[in-house]
This record gives C-alpha cells, sequence and structure tokens, in this order.
C-alpha cells in the first residue's frame, strides 16, 4: 500500500535531523499562523500563488532562492565543520553515510534550487520591463514554471526528513547511483526533484526567447535591446538546447533504477562513460546558463553607476553569443581522464582556453565603462568591481585547469573545488546580488539600506578568500574533494582557516538579512523610498515607468528609436510618449499552476517510494488539469482607460512630489 | 496558454477584440518546444548509437526484427501524417464535420501504430527479450517507446481537441491554433520514425 516507505524512513535516531526538523516545523507553523492571524490567505492566494503577473513570480522565485541559499550554506558550513574537526584520531561529528549526504545535497540545492531560481527570477523581473512588454509571451507557462521550480525544492528538502539524499555527488555518477550500489531512496529524490525542476526551466527558457523574439516594443532592433535581455536571451537558447538532455541522461538512469535497463551499469553492456558525456553536455552549458546573466547585470549596473553609456556593446553582444556557441564545445574538460586520447584531450583543451578570450573582452568592457566615469559607489557596484577582481582569477585557474596535462593532477582535487567556487560565487553569486540591489527598488518601490549591503559585500568577499584560497594550496598538496576525514598534518591548518572563512561568510549572510530587515524597516524615509521610478539615473525602459509598476507594465507602449533610447530621451527633455491611452488586454490569474504543481509533487513522491496507485492519480492529476485549463475560455480581462488613467495620475504626483522635495 | 494580450507591441495595441492577423505565439513557441523535443530525440539517439553492439551474450537487431510488421507500421504511421493534413485543409475550409471525420481516422490509424508497437514489444518480452536483457535492447525499447509515448501523448490530444471542437470552442482562432500545434507535432513524430526506421531497424537488420 505505500511501497517502499513505512516509520523507520524518518531518522529519529539522528539528533542534527530532528532539531533541523523541529526548526522548521516551528518556523513553518509560525509563517502559517501569522498568516491565518492576519486573515491574508485570500490576499496570497489571489494575489500572489495564483498569479500571473511576472513581477511576482520573480518575487517569489526569489525568495525561493534566498530560502535555499540558507539550506545550501547549511550544508556548506557543516562540511567545513567537519573537515576542521575530522584530523587523526577525531571522526569529526559526521558519519560518512550523513556527510556523503550533505556534501550532494549542497551541490543539487546551489545550483538548482538556489542558483537557478536567482537567474529566472531576475528574468522574470527585468526582461519584460527592459523590451517594453506587458508580460511574458505564455503567462500561465511561467507560473507553472515557478511550481515545477519549486515542487523540486521541496521534494530535495522533504528528503531531509523522509528517507534520505543521494550520496553520490551533486550529478550522481553511476555506477555508484546504480541500484547495486545505492539501493536507497537517495538517488531517486535527486532523479525526481531535478527532473521536475528541470521541465520548469525548460518551458522558462521557451517562454522567454519567445517573449524577446516576438514581443519587443516598436523599433528594437537586436542591437537596440537592453544588455541584460541579451544575455537572457543568451541563457534561453542555452536552456532550450541542453536541458532535454539532462532530461533523457537522467532519464535513462531511472530506467536502470526502476526497470533493470542496462544504459550505465557495469554488467550487460552498459556504458559509464555514455552518462558522463551525457551529463556534461548539459553540465557544461549550464555554468553559462548561470553565468551569461549575471554578466548582463555587471553590464547594466557599471553603466549606470559609472553614469556612461556601456563601452563596446557590439563587442559584449558578440562575445556573449560567442560564449554561448563555445560552452557547447568543451563539455570533455570535465573527465579528460576518461582516456579518449591526446587528441580529443588538445581539442577540448584549446576550445576551454578560447572562452576564455570573449570573456577577457567582457572585464575589459567594464573596465573602460568605469574609465573616466563619474562612478558612484553603490552596494551593486561593490559587488560587480568584486567580481571583475574573483571572476578574474577563477579564469585564469580554469584556464589552469584546462590544460589536460595539469587537469591529469589536479583534477578531483581541492582545487577543482576552489576553482569553480572561485567562478560560481565570484561570478554567479556577487552578480545576481548586484541584480537584487540594482532592481530591488523597482519590484518594491523603495531601495535597499547601502550600508549594509556594503557590510554583507565585505563579509562575502574576504569570507571567500579566506574559505577558498586554503583550498588551492590543499588541492595543490593532493587533498582530494569529498574527504570525510584525513590524517596529514599539513592539511590541518588550511582546513581551520577555511573553517574561519565559512564563518565570515555566515556573517556576510546575517549581513543580508539585516540589510532586508532594516530596508522594509525604513521603507519609508524620504531617501529610501522610490517615487520616480528612476532612483539610480538609469538607461534602460523599466525606468521609465513607476516603481512597482502597474500589472499591465507600460500604459503606452513606447517607440524605440536606439540604444538606452529612455537615457536619451530624459536627457533631451522628451515626454516618452503622448500617445492617447487605450484599454489593456490582460490574462486572469490562475490556479491551474498550482494544481499541477501539487499533482507533480504527489506524483513525484510516490514514484520515490514505489507509491504506485498514488504515482497513477498525481499523472492523471496533471493531465486533466491540463485539459481543464485548455477548456476554460474565461482566461483574459480588459484593464478599463478610467483604471490606466487614475494610475498614470498617481505617478505623476509622485513624480511631482520627488521634485518638489529636491 | 499564450496570451493574445501580451503579444499586442508588435501588432496594434488598439486592436482588440477584432481580427489577429499577426502570427500566433503559441505557434512560435510550440515550435520552438519541438526543437527541445528534436534535442530529446537526438540524445536518445546517441545512446543508442553508443549501445548498439552492446549484446551481452543476447540476441541482435538482425535476431529480432520483423521488416514486414515495421514495414506496416510505417505506412500506417505515414499515411495518418496525410490525413492529418486533410484534417488541416479542411479547417482551414472552416468545415467542422470534414475535420471531425479526418480527425478520426487519423486517431485510429495512429491507434493502430500503438497497437503494433506494443504487439511487437509484449512478444519480444514474452521471449526473454526485454528491456532488460542487454544494453542494446534497453536502448532499442527506450528509444522506440520514447517515439510510441509521444504518439500516445498526440492520441490524447488529438482526442481532446476533436471532444472540445464539438463543444462551444468550435473553430476559433483558439482552436486553429491548438490543431496547427498538434499538426507540428504530428508531422514532427513522422519525422523520428523515418530516423527510428532507418537508424534501428534497417541498419540494424543489415
Amino acid at each position: 500500500m505505500l511501497g517502499k516507505l513505512s516509520f523507520s524512513a524518518i531518522p529519529l535516531d539522528v539528533p542534527i535531523l530532528v532539531g533541523t526538523f523541529l526548526g522548521v516545523a516551528v518556523i513553518g507553523l509560525a509563517v502559517l499562523g501569522a498568516v491565518t492571524y492576519y486573515g491574508k490567505w485570500g490576499y496570497l492566494w489571489r494575489d500572489w500563488l495564483t498569479t500571473v503577473d511576472h513581477k511576482r513570480l520573480a518575487v517569489m522565485y526569489i525568495i525561493l532562492a534566498i530560502v535555499m541559499l540558507f539550506r545550501g550554506f547549511a550544508d556548506a558550513i557543516m562540511m567545513r565543520t567537519q573537515l576542521a574537526l575530522a584530523y587523526k584520531g577525531n571522526p569529526g561529528y559526521l558519519p560518512p553515510h550523513h556527510y556523503d549526504q550533505v556534501f550532494s545535497a549542497h551541490g543539487t540545492i546551489m545550483i538548482f534550487f538556489m542558483a537557478m531560481a536567482f537567474m529566472t527570477g531576475l528574468m522574470n523581473l527585468v526582461v519584460p520591463l527592459q523590451i517594453g512588454a506587458r508580460d511574458v509571451a505564455f503567462p500561465f507557462l511561467n507560473s507553472l514554471s515557478f511550481y515545477m521550480t519549486l515542487v523540486g525544492a521541496l521534494l530535495i528538502n522533504i528528503s531531509l526528513f523522509i528517507g534520505e539524499f543521494a550520496q553520490c555527488g551533486w550529478l550522481v555518477y553511476p555506477p555508484l547511483s546504480e541500484m547495486q550500489f545505492s539501493p536507497g531512496v537517495g538517488v531517486d529524490y535527486y532523479i525526481w526533484a531535478v527532473q521536475i525542476s528541470g521541465v520548469g526551466t525548460l518551458l522558462t527558457g521557451v517562454n522567454f526567447f519567445t517573449t524577446i523574439v516576438k514581443m519587443r516594443a516598436p523599433g528594437m532592433g537586436w542591437m537596440q535591446m537592453p544588455v541584460f535581455t541579451w544575455t537572457a536571451f543568451c541563457t534561453t537558447v542555452l536552456i532550450m538546447a541542453s536541458f532535454p538532455v539532462l532530461t533523457v541522461t537522467l532519464g535513462l538512469l531511472s530506467l536502470d533504477r526502476y526497470l533493470g535497463m542496462h544504459f550505465f551499469t557495469n554488467d550487460a553492456g552498459g556504458n559509464v562513460m555514455l552518462y558522463l558525456s551525457m551529463i556534461w553536455t548539459w553540465g557544461h552549458p549550464e555554468v553559462y546558463i548561470l553565468v551569461i546573466p549575471a554578466f548582463g547585470v555587471f553590464s547594466e549596473v557599471t553603466a549606470t553607476f559609472s553614469q556612461k553609456p556601456l563601452f563596446g556593446y557590439k563587442t559584449m553582444v558578440y562575445a556573449t553569443c560567442s560564449i554561448m556557441v563555445l560552452s557547447f564545445v568543451v563539455w570533455v574538460h570535465h573527465f579528460f581522464t576518461m582516456g579518449a586520447g591526446a587528441n580529443v584531450n588538445t581539442f577540448f583543451g584549446i576550445m576551454t582556453m578560447i572562452i576564455a578570450v570573449p570573456t577577457g573582452v567582457k572585464i575589459f568592457n567594464w573596465l573602460f565603462t568605469m574609465y573616466k566615469g563619474r562612478v558612484e559607489f553603490t552596494a551593486p557596484m561593490y559587488w560587480t568591481i568584486g567580481f571583475m577582481i574573483t571572476f578574474s582569477i577563477g579564469g585564469m585557474t580554469g584556464v589552469m585547469l584546462a590544460m589536460p596535462a595539469a587537469d591529469w593532477i589536479l583534477h578531483n582535487s581541492l582545487f577543482l573545488i576552489a576553482h569553480f567556487h572561485n567562478v560560481i560565487i565570484g561570478g554567479v553569486y556577487f552578480g545576481y546580488i548586484a541584480g537584487m540591489g540594482f532592481w530591488f527598488p523597482k519590484a518594491f518601490g523603495f531601495k535597499l539600506n547601502e550600508t549594509w549591503g556594503k557590510r554583507a559585500f565585505w563579509c562575502w568577499f574576504v569570507g571567500f578568500y579566506l574559505a577558498f584560497v586554503p583550498l588551492y594550496v590543499l588541492g595543490l598538496e593532493g587533498m582530494t574533494r569529498r574527504m570525510n576525514h584525513y590524517d596529514n598534518p599539513d592539511w590541518y591548518p588550511w582546513m581551520l582557516a577555511a573553517e574561519a572563512g565559512a564563518i565570515v561568510i555566515a556573517l556576510g549572510i546575517v549581513c543580508q538579512l539585516t540589510q532586508l530587515y532594516v530596508s522594509i524597516r525604513d521603507r519609508n524615509l524620504p531617501e529610501n523610498l522610490d517615487l520616480t521610478g528612476d532612483p539610480w539615473n538609469g538607461r534602460t525602459l523599466e525606468w521609465s515607468i513607476s516603481s512597482p509598476p502597474p500589472a499591465y507594465n507600460f500604459a503606452v507602449i513606447p517607440d524605440i528609436h536606439g540604444l538606452d533610447t529612455f537615457h536619451t530621451e530624459k536627457q533631451l527633455g522628451l515626454k516618452a510618449h503622448g500617445k492617447p491611452l487605450a484599454p489593456i488586454h490582460m490574462p486572469k490569474n490562475t490556479s491551474a499552476g498550482v494544481f499541477i504543481g501539487l499533482f507533480s509533487f504527489i506524483l513525484g513522491f510516490a514514484s520515490i517510494w514505489y507509491i504506485w496507485w498514488l504515482a497513477a492519480i498525481g499523472l492523471i492529476g496533471i493531465v486533466a488539469t491540463m485539459i481543464l485549463r485548455s477548456a476554460n475560455r474565461d482566461v483574459d480581462y480588459y484593464v478599463p482607460v478610467s483604471e490606466i488613467e487614475h494610475n498614470e495620475e498617481v505617478y505623476s504626483r509622485r513624480i511631482a512630489a520627488a521634485q518638489a522635495a529636491e | 496558454m499564450a496570451h493574445e494580450a501580451t503579444m499586442s507591441p508588435l501588432a496594434h495595441a488598439d486592436d482588440h477584440g477584432g481580427e489577429h492577423h499577426h502570427e500566433s505565439p503559441n505557434v512560435f513557441g510550440f515550435w520552438l518546444y519541438l526543437m527541445t523535443d528534436c534535442v530529446l530525440f537526438g540524445s536518445i539517439f546517441a545512446a543508442f548509437a553508443v549501445l548498439r553492439n552492446q549484446y551481452a551474450g543476447g540476441p541482435s537487431g538482425k535476431e529480432l526484427f520483423d521488416l514486414t510488421n515495421v514495414g506496416i507500421e510505417t505506412a500506417i504511421l505515414l499515411f495518418s501524417s496525410i490525413t492529418y493534413g486533410f484534417a488541416s485543409l479542411n479547417a482551414l475550409a472552416k468545415n467542422k464535420t470534414m475535420v471531425l471525420v479526418w480527425l478520426a481516422i487519423t486517431f485510429v490509424l495512429g491507434a493502430s501504430f500503438v497497437g503494433l508497437e506494443l504487439k511487437e514489444f509484449s512478444s519480444m518480452i514474452a521471449e526473454g527479450n526485454g528491456p532488460d536483457r542487454s544494453a542494446f535492447l534497453s536502448a532499442f525499447f527506450t528509444l522506440v517507446g520514447t517515439h510510441g509515448l509521444h504518439v500516445t501523448c498526440g492520441l490524447i490530444w488529438m482526442a481532446v481537441l476533436m471532444v472540445q471542437m464539438m463543444g462551444p470552442q468550435d473553430l476559433s482562432e483558439r482552436m486553429m491554433n491548438k490543431l496547427a500545434c498538434l499538426s507540428l507535432f504530428w508531422h514532427f513524430l513522422d519525422i523520428v520514425w523515418i530516423c527510428v526506421f532507418s537508424f534501428v531497424y534497417l541498419a540494424g537488420v543489415m
């Protein structure tokens, strides 16, 4: 009746998990209680959970990303603490069985549910506003994508308290992840969480590609598109071309596990290296899916706060597109030791080094944008400058790893771990946080606190170097990744330093939380309010409308005459539009996404535990909801002119108030 | 699913409630989805290419495949593309009855294709040559089965559209878009099948 599920699946004997569960339960109940106490369920359901508004979905994505950051970081500091203790006679506090789950969950959560969710959130918030669109091309699919991501995140976190998580790393390499060696439900949790969220990501890719191709404001040609939109565009191409490969790879692994097939098994002709080749065919583009939008953020931030147009807009676009293409011809560098031969390794080594060229072009573009600009040192600018330094170092160690000969020594060592954290924290994370600070006033109508933002930056920046430079050294000293215990006295002090670094990063996260708290508390102070909708003297269209924007974004769709039209018109003192208002056709909110998400959760959970009748209910529920949705003809409405006029009037009054205050 | 409203910047913002002449975002988006599906099939083909000689002591394609049966399957599926084409032509002519008739014929052809495939699968499994026999058979069942699953989804979709067409949606613009998407899907599956037929069955027998 309940498949593999029984009471023994709940790890009551592990005090860390019981404590965590109690903590999560208390916070969860407190949140639910607060919503009930203030009577906000209706508001939450109508205005947020069922919304198809890209701006609100963006906020929900980023909240999810921040929550997942806590989870992923908790895993990280647990690992560092284990290694700071587990030297010589001390076994540490995490037994290997638990430690292996922790490092697998850390990677999976940080990539799929922190970084991907954050990236999708930023794209959701910014892309339609930058191209002058009223929403994305498929608003309902957008809501569905969010729920797919959420369900994946829920499944992976439930594995903490019911059953276990995978113990074979964040990419679950076979044969270790096969039934023969991992008979538990851990790998199944991984597969279903990643597959369900992968469907959401793929839909996001299709959705935003269509949006950018089809919905740009009149006059906005390809070369008039803001750089962030360009980077989002390249990311959607990468998503569409690479995520199906991930789906297939994990699909084949599940067929091995569920139906006894032999794709990646040791026996009956299975081929383990096929898995590696396929997973990295997705995996390498994936890191560019994450970092290219971050490059877009840095471009917008640098140009805005240097008060100059971006240096080399065209080369920036070409560089982004070359990175997009090159990212598909480097995947073998993740397994140079496979034995593909010198010629194959040389090709992939050289291609990998070539990627550094367009990336270097970008760094110079940002530097030249700042050169002779009047740079305003806001918190987003701090993150950007921190990125340029950190990412350059990470890029150089990447080129070192690109040499097959060096890689044979360094692969699977902590040097590799240090390298990719160097580019992912220094590139992706710094970028997303810069983007959050930059566009926060657009989403909420008030700015984030600068002081706490800068404190957070310094903690992260210093903490990063303290935590990861030791790992470079340890890698060169021969320490391999995923170790649970060691006896080498040379490694011990470096491990203590890395632990100190993790603690400094923890302080950085505390500063970020404080920043959010302080900013919300002081949101009505005049210096924090964003009355004009253009708090940074911005260049692109999202700054031409009120903060937060109305549901339809643009009362009148603007005409575009070139790059940074909004900024040009602002300087010339032109009014953005004089077109007459007309009723605006908008999509209605829908609960279909919530229900498909719910049934996907049931399908995933039931399949993990082999509860087949329940899985059937989940599948039928998904199909039935889709059919009902396709039969629904009441999917849109018109915003009347009177309402638009009212909103516009309020906005003009706020601008006038802001001007009077100056 | 997609929203005409959000597309208005490219068309005319003031042209609401009237006729929309611009290309539907649904069809464009569906094209994109099909391209991702193409990558999906491409990956399975790649896995098949790697594992096609891994018989592990089990039977090879030469011993297993019955080209007559596969030939009939192929003919049926290709013919169903033609019949779907007639349904599309009648939809453009706003002849709802004939659309339904041709869709019904397409449905029967598609269902027979799936039926024949299931028959082939079940006889192979009954002889002990199921997907767990060897890596080659795992790849074979997965590739052919994924195509069959797609055809099955297409059949469910077709049935849903036929029922909806008889209801208030009639041959509205929205329904025309749905028919266009299903049409793309159906012909796409035909093309994939031609690759399956050539690379799996023909190359396996030769």
